[in-house]
């Protein structure tokens, strides 16, 4: 604090905590609403404080779904969700890690259009091409299946950049070190790089899996059949039910679950979270 | 680029690349050509003849006022929802950064929302601004506004630009307040010293040295904001009312898999294409001035 | 345990640069060899050479018995000790040592005796070797990164500036132990170092480079009495060596500084240089303070350093403009502008060809 001015001070925490209080209203809204029976949720003015149905909610949420809607309980939809984001994740991961070793410690032919071919990436994200990346997995059978919820999102730039940079920042003689001890390639990749990007990778992981399980045009596309929804999806079928039949205490609870992982790993994790970000802006 | 001490030729290195650059191949570059082949034709509404026209595509899509509408409106969507939200958390960035004890527990506080998809934002809205039943729709009422945002276009755009706005601000509140804390006390001091208020210091200190920070920001709030929304808009809106909310994101999926209009489609997601290449080519101009600053 | 033998090796980069120009050494089995010189000068370069790190574009390196260019490092079998120390951060010390084994295949008892002995001759604690590197001081890195390489039981132990990185003090002690450590274990070390005081203390040899040749090849005390050239005079000594332009007088007998100050030259070996300019070097060490110096030549101080074992003079011989260093030895009270009439033996007298930059005869 340069100058002694308490007032300062104390506007400056009174305006924070009305920031706060302005992200945080809508969570405090969602989750009064998955608090109240479907009875109370069509009174107007509708709660501000919650009720006692939070269970009740989360049972028909978790196993019966909406009446009238999907018909199905958002587990299943979590469980895909859980699995595309883990896969999305942990493919771009790997298959990052490999090409950003690869175009960091090997000279070989064509290596700069390889990496100006994932440079490319970057400048197509799938909503400007949509029509045609559908037709490839359509093509491929991909639809409803897991592989073709995730592959198509796994090739990445930005990951692909984020452990080249991490890659260059290790010294040249660990290299060399590993090298006089006899280790090759893969060896010196395994032993040596890996676990000096461990905490590179978690961050990444962490934006990663926040990134997969908020996917939404993607699914919505690849899955037809039910049981391959993913929460995220089922989102907007539900607003489309509530047109005719509003159950926004189901709704709600649906919302407050589709957020809770994501959101979870954010505040656990957010150490990592604030890497990962950061990083991957480099 | 290369580290100065590297493994020599062999065939590893392509198999390390290869999983990454077959799944480049198939799912980015074949289907980006595609389009971009698809876009100089015309098909007919069965599919059965297509006819290569060239640029006609573009011409009638630049002399068609619903795609230039719904260019300017994805202008000034990406406008308003990046100057709400990087206003509103410049300045909460720039209070946490002055009050050191708690900053840290407000940055967790207002961080998570980066955590929620889209869409999720968008039913949280919609939710609270529900016609009938929202609770703000209730508050508004009660001042004497009426809100019905499936009637009136603009409260619609509202609508959405809140929901895009609200989520972004994790972000930029993150970024700012990262600028800020690495600026150095001692300028601060010097500036202090010098006589400068905090008002003053903010705006001729502060602000001036984080501006690298704000224009990164600005980029990636439009690039956000063009492309990231697709899933508010499509759940709360799909465009509507009267295409009051329709921006190309959209109009490129509602055209090509709705209208089934190919071709158009085609073309729009070219357009697309060439706005985040511009983007991103700023993005990284703008990394080559961070690496000097 | 092996003899190196550098036969005419050659490094030219692939943009053409010539780092190496054609170097020659034998080194012998057991030697401590020191390659010095200035940064940029290709020692490191010679070194990775010889270790592998770096192809060799031209010439022929063996150890022991064995042409070894076209060999991985690995197959080498030398152990290198890093500037940085290139320890493995997520490593434990103890893992650290053990990983170069673990590679070759050996079995865990005898990586855990090696190990444990190679800790006792560094004097590492069990509690040091189950630590991270970043939890060990400087020094103890240093010693760590010695342990990886005395483990390996290598025929060559290569050093690239391993004491750069530590400060003043604990760069002699460092210095010591890694002479005794040599002279202990009696294997083959070549030691890069751009410290003269270093090269001078360690090495049984020196190989002074500069610009990728050997300027050259000597005991610290021949490179010390007898420089080859301007070059390693100047970079050898410190003070450096004073250097001026001089005058051999027409008998061969004395040469004169232009200012008018003379010495005497030892008897008969220049007679053939009669009448040459040449560039004189003088050591601020063999200047002596003398009440029978010749008449010209006296010092004038401009500048006096108390080093408290030795004082150091600047001044000039009468109207001459080379500045000149000399050293004396204790204290000695020497005011600004003081009259010092100095004296040196013939036989230090260093006297090179201005061309050639070469020593005379």
């Amino acid at each position: 604090m340069i100058e002694n001015r308490p007032f300062i001070t104390v506007f400056c925490h009174l305006f924070l905590l009305l920031g706060v209080a302005i992200i945080a209203f809508p969570i405090w809204i969602t989750f009064v609403a998955a608090t109240h029976d479907a009875v109370r949720m069509v009174q107007i003015p509708l709660p501000l404080w919650p009720g006692d149905q939070f269970f009740e909610n989360l049972d028909q949420t978790w196993n019966a779904g909406i009446a009238g809607g999907v018909n199905q309980g958002v587990a299943v939809m979590m469980f895909n969700s859980l699995v595309m984001a883990m896969m999305i994740a942990v493919g771009k991961i790997a298959i990052s890690l490999l090409s950003a070793f690869a175009i960091v410690y090997f000279k070989f032919p064509f290596r700069m259009g390889f990496f100006w071919l994932i440079f490319i990436t970057l400048m197509l994200p799938v909503e400007v091409r949509i029509i045609p990346t559908f037709e490839v997995v359509a093509n491929l059978n991909m639809l409803n299946t897991y592989w073709g919820l995730s592959i198509p999102l796994i090739a990445s730039a930005t990951a692909t950049f984020m452990f080249r940079q991490t890659f260059l920042t290790i010294p040249d003689e660990l290299l060399e070190a590993a090298r006089i001890d006899g280790a090759g390639p893969m060896r010196f990749f395994i032993d040596i790089l890996l676990p000096m990007s461990r905490t590179n990778i978690a961050a990444l992981f962490v934006i990663l899996f926040i990134y997969g399980w908020n996917q939404y045009l993607w699914p919505l596309l690849i899955t037809t059949d039910q049981n391959m929804n993913t929460i995220v999806m089922a989102i907007k079928q539900m607003l489309e039910a509530a047109e005719q039949a509003p159950q926004w205490n189901v709704i709600m609870m649906t919302t407050l679950l589709a957020m809770l992982p994501p959101v979870a790993v954010v505040i656990f994790m957010q150490k990592l979270f604030v890497k990962g970000l950061t990083e991957t802006e480099k | 680029m290369l580290k100065r001490v590297h493994f020599g030729p062999s065939v590893l290195p392509f198999l390390l690349v290869a999983p990454q650059i077959i799944i480049t191949l198939v799912f980015f570059i074949w289907p980006t050509s595609h389009a971009l082949y698809q876009s100089l034709l015309i098909e007919d509404a069965f599919g059965l003849s297509t006819e290569f026209v060239w640029f006609e595509n573009f011409e009638v899509l630049f002399e068609d006022e619903h795609y230039l509408g719904a260019f300017e409106r994805t202008t000034i969507f990406s406008l308003l929802v990046a100057s709400s939200s990087m206003g509103f958390s410049l300045v909460l960035a720039a209070m946490a950064d002055r009050v050191i004890k708690g900053s840290m527990a407000y940055r967790t506080f207002l961080i998570w929302p980066y955590a929620v998809a889209p869409v999720v934002a968008g039913a949280l809205w919609v939710f609270m601004l529900d016609p009938t039943l929202g609770i703000l729709t209730y508050g508004l009422g009660a001042m004497g506004y009426e809100w019905n945002h499936k009637l009136n276009g603009g409260e619609a755009m509202g609508l959405v630009v809140v929901a895009a706005a609200w989520k972004q601000v994790a972000y930029n509140f993150l970024f700012f307040l990262a600028a800020m804390q690495s600026i150095p006390k001692s300028l601060i001091e010097a500036a202090a010293i010098d006589g400068a208020g905090p008002v003053r210091r903010f705006c001729t200190i502060i602000f001036p040295l984080i501006s690298p920070t704000t224009f990164f920001l600005l980029v990636v709030n439009v690039v956000y904001a063009f492309f990231d929304t697709f899933g508010i808009i499509h759940a709360v809106t799909q465009g509507g009312p009267a295409k009051s909310t329709e921006i190309l994101v959209y109009k490129v999926y509602n055209d090509g898999f709705v209208g089934l209009d190919l071709g158009g489609s085609a073309a729009q997601s070219v357009i697309l294409m060439i706005i985040v290449i511009g983007l991103t080519v700023i993005q990284f101009k703008y990394i080559e001035k961070k690496v000097e600053y | 345990m092996a003899q190196v033998r550098l036969d005419n090796l050659k490094k030219t980069y692939p943009n053409g640069f010539k780092a190496i120009h054609g170097v020659d050494v034998d080194i012998q089995d057991g030697e401590f060899l020191v390659l010095v010189g200035p940064s940029g000068c290709g020692k490191s370069t010679l070194l990775r050479m010889i270790a592998g790190l770096e192809s060799i574009s031209e010439g022929v390196l063996t150890i022991g018995e064995r042409q070894v260019n076209d060999l991985e490092p690995a197959d080498r079998d030398i152990a290198m000790v890093f500037q940085n120390y290139a320890l493995y951060p997520h490593m434990s010390v103890f893992d650290n040592m053990a990983y170069g084994l673990k590679i070759r295949g050996i079995d865990k008892s005898e990586i855990r005796e090696r190990v444990k002995k190679a800790a006792d001759i560094l004097e590492l604690t069990d509690e040091q070797l189950s630590r991270k590197p970043r939890q060990l001081s400087g020094g103890q890195r240093q010693r760590v990164a010695m342990g990886r390489a005395i483990v390996r039981e290598p025929s060559v132990f290569l050093f690239d500036e391993p004491l750069s990185n530590l400060d003043a003090k604990l760069r002699v002690q460092m210095r010591i132990e890694i002479r005794q450590l040599q002279e202990r274990l009696g294997i083959t070390s070549v030691y890069v170092t751009h410290d003269q005081v270093e090269a001078m203390t360690l090495g049984h040899r020196l190989v002074v480079l500069n610009e990728g040749r050997v300027e050259q090849l000597g005991t610290p005390i021949e490179l010390y009495e007898r420089p080859a050239s301007l070059f390693v005079a100047g970079f050898i000594g410190s003070p450096a060596m004073n250097f001026a332009t001089a005058q051999i007088n027409g008998q061969g007998t004395a040469v004169a500084l232009p200012g008018g100050a003379e010495f005497t030259l030892a008897e008969g070996v220049y007679p053939s240089h009669a009448d040459r300019t040449v560039t004189l070097g003088i050591r601020p060490e063999d200047l002596t303070l003398s009440e029978k110096a010749q008449d010209n030549c006296v010092l004038t101080a401009s500048l006096v350093e108390h080093l408290g074992a030795d004082t150091l003079v600047h001044g000039h011989f009468g109207t001459d403009q080379t500045d000149m260093t000399v050293r004396l030895s204790g204290i000695r009270r020497v005011e600004k502008a003081q009259q010092l009439p100095l004296e040196i033996l013939p036989e230090k007298l260093h006297l090179f060809d201005p061309e050639s930059e070469k020593r005379l005869a």
